[in-house]
């Protein structure tokens, strides 16, 4: 194991996965997992910039792999936690290094900037990689104080981390088992998911609310068939969609799923016997609280402000009168 | 336009190349050429449904030099980059890279812009990276407000209850962060596009 590592946290860990970022800050220390932050780093473009224009989406990417580089003083691996940001990096370091022409593009837009790259200077690992094959799954048992027996968890991965894979890091492009085998090692009883590394709509949530709409359905309603409590995500995205849109989606297909998603790093703190108001619980909008209330014993910070109540919708379908004073003449109930 | 109006068959035609133009525009190496045709790729798209072809059929008009078919058809747009299809392709043609491709040529010819969907799409790409290139970092409540505003007023409605949890859960900032040597960031992109359009 690195005695450090280069941290890429991506823009979502500042905002929508929050929760991700505090529950990592909770468990890396009791893992020793020391986690040095890129200076200035930027977003990677997500999965936007790239269909816009070439050079300038790699040069985005580029300017983060330099910054890195950079900053190596005893380690060359970058952990990124967000599925998106650990793709981009490690595809633009893969493409660089596969041809001298894009890279050749990017240094020249680089040097605008002062900085420079060469392509295979740096190893790009997604979070979960370092957990499972550095620290290792003895580790993890070890600190467990709080097994987390009888919560049935779907663990989720969703699909940047397991593909393309590169680097070929993962046991298999659709069934890999790192996750299984981590949330096993916390004492929860593990699902086998079948859609585990199926897609959570992506971006389409914003662009084409249908198309994510149903990929969302099938996500759920197989968490759901399999009787799963919660599902477990490495990804911001798929934790975003599924989480904030899961309402949207129930409304759109008339169904009433309440599937909570939670990051595994929360379950590893929650393991760990940390409080769950320090890794993030309460930040979901489908709670959580009362499955892990049930079936390990926790008892979750007081919600956060949740969404008002809505004004129930009115029964009869008449134009809206108002309505007579309580007790006046008049009240009684007309058919 | 007829959308699948035969391309002229005279060698002197630039669109019989639109296949090597497509690959070279490809970051890496695409192997687009290398496509057999097998359906490998529909068959594992979890929103084949919604396009207007089939990436198998998107290649085969590419091949044929269809260049305006193919880059008014939505299928680059609904493709999730989900990367199954990249995994199970026989031939390891770099399929999700090859749609980014197909987005950017699109946009450049101006040819995304006549279905609502891609249009949608190809905005909130371009709102995304107004974003980046401003701030350094992404701006989920500034991206947010103004694309739903302008194409999705009517979903704003039954979404105020997640806008409102997501803003007082902390999840979403009011204001953007700036990295500090935005200026620099600022450089490399001018450059990047120097050199994008001199290609």
């Amino acid at each position: 194991m690195n005695d450090h590592y280069l941290f890429y946290p991506g823009c979502s860990m500042e905002s929508s996965a929050r929760a991700y970022y505090d529950s990592l800050m909770a468990i890396s220390e009791p893992l020793g997992l020391n986690l040095e932050e890129i200076r200035d780093w930027n977003c990677c473009g997500a999965t936007e910039y790239l269909g816009i224009s070439l050079t300038p989406a790699y040069a985005l990417i580029g300017r983060n792999l330099a910054l890195a580089a950079g900053q190596a003083d005893g380690t060359r691996t970058v952990v990124a936690p967000c599925s998106a940001c650990y793709l981009n990096l490690a595809k633009a370091d893969h493409y660089m290094l596969e041809s001298p022409v894009l890279s050749e593009k990017v240094n020249v837009a680089l040097a605008a900037g002062g900085l420079h790259y060469d392509p295979g200077s740096l190893e790009i690992r997604h979070l979960l990689d370092v957990i499972i094959n550095d620290i290792g799954l003895d580790e993890v048992k070890r600190r467990v104080v709080r097994p987390l027996t009888g919560l049935r968890v779907a663990p989720y991965l969703g699909c940047m981390v397991p593909r393309p894979d590169y680097k070929k890091r993962w046991s298999d492009h659709e069934h890999p088992d790192e996750l299984d085998r981590l949330l096993k090692a916390l004492g929860a009883e593990v699902i086998d998911f079948p859609l585990k590394t199926h897609c959570c709509g992506g971006h389409m949530t914003q662009i084409g609310p249908e198309t994510a709409f149903e990929l969302i359905r099938r996500l759920i309603s197989a968490a759901d068939q399999y009787e799963a409590d919660l599902m477990a995500t490495v990804c911001p995205m798929c934790q975003l969609n599924i989480d904030a849109y899961q309402n949207e989606t129930n409304r759109h297909f008339h169904t009433n799923y309440h599937m909570p998603i939670v990051f595994f790093t929360q379950l590893m703190g929650l393991a760990f016997g940390k409080d769950p108001g320090e890794l993030g619980f309460g930040k979901e909008l489908v709670s959580v609280g009362e499955v892990l209330n049930h079936r390990i014993g926790v008892e979750m910070p007081a919600p956060e402000a949740a969404a008002p109540p809505r004004k129930p919708s009115r029964k009869d379908k008449s134009l809206p009168m108002p309505q007579p004073l309580h007790g006046a003449s008049g009240d009684e109930e007309v058919s | 336009m007829t959308p699948h109006a035969e391309p002229s068959l005279d060698p002197t035609n630039p669109n019989l190349r639109f296949l090597e133009e497509v690959s070279a525009a490809t970051a890496g190496v695409s192997r687009l050429e290398m496509c057999i045709q097998c359906g490998t790729c529909g068959g594992s798209c979890p929103p084949a449904a919604d396009m207007d072809h089939t990436p198998r059929m998107l290649f085969a008009m590419i091949r044929a030099g269809m260049r305006e078919a193919a880059l008014r058809s939505n299928t680059p747009w609904i493709c999730v980059s989900c990367y199954h299809c990249v995994v199970r392709c026989p031939q390891d043609v770099h399929i999700a890279d090859v749609m980014y491709t197909l987005k950017s040529m699109a946009i450049r010819a101006g040819l995304y812009k006549d279905k609502a969907a891609t249009e949608t799409a190809a905005d909130f790409s371009q709102t995304f990276v107004d974003m980046v290139e401003k701030y350094g970092r992404s701006f989920e409540f500034g991206l947010a407000t103004r694309h739903y505003l302008k194409h999705f007023p009517l979903r704003l409605p039954g979404m105020a209850p997640m806008g409102f949890g997501m803003l007082s859960k902390k999840r979403m900032d009011f204001t953007p962060r700036r990295i500090e040597n935005i200026d620099q960031l600022k450089a490399i992109l001018a450059r990047a596009k120097e050199v994008e359009a001199a290609a």
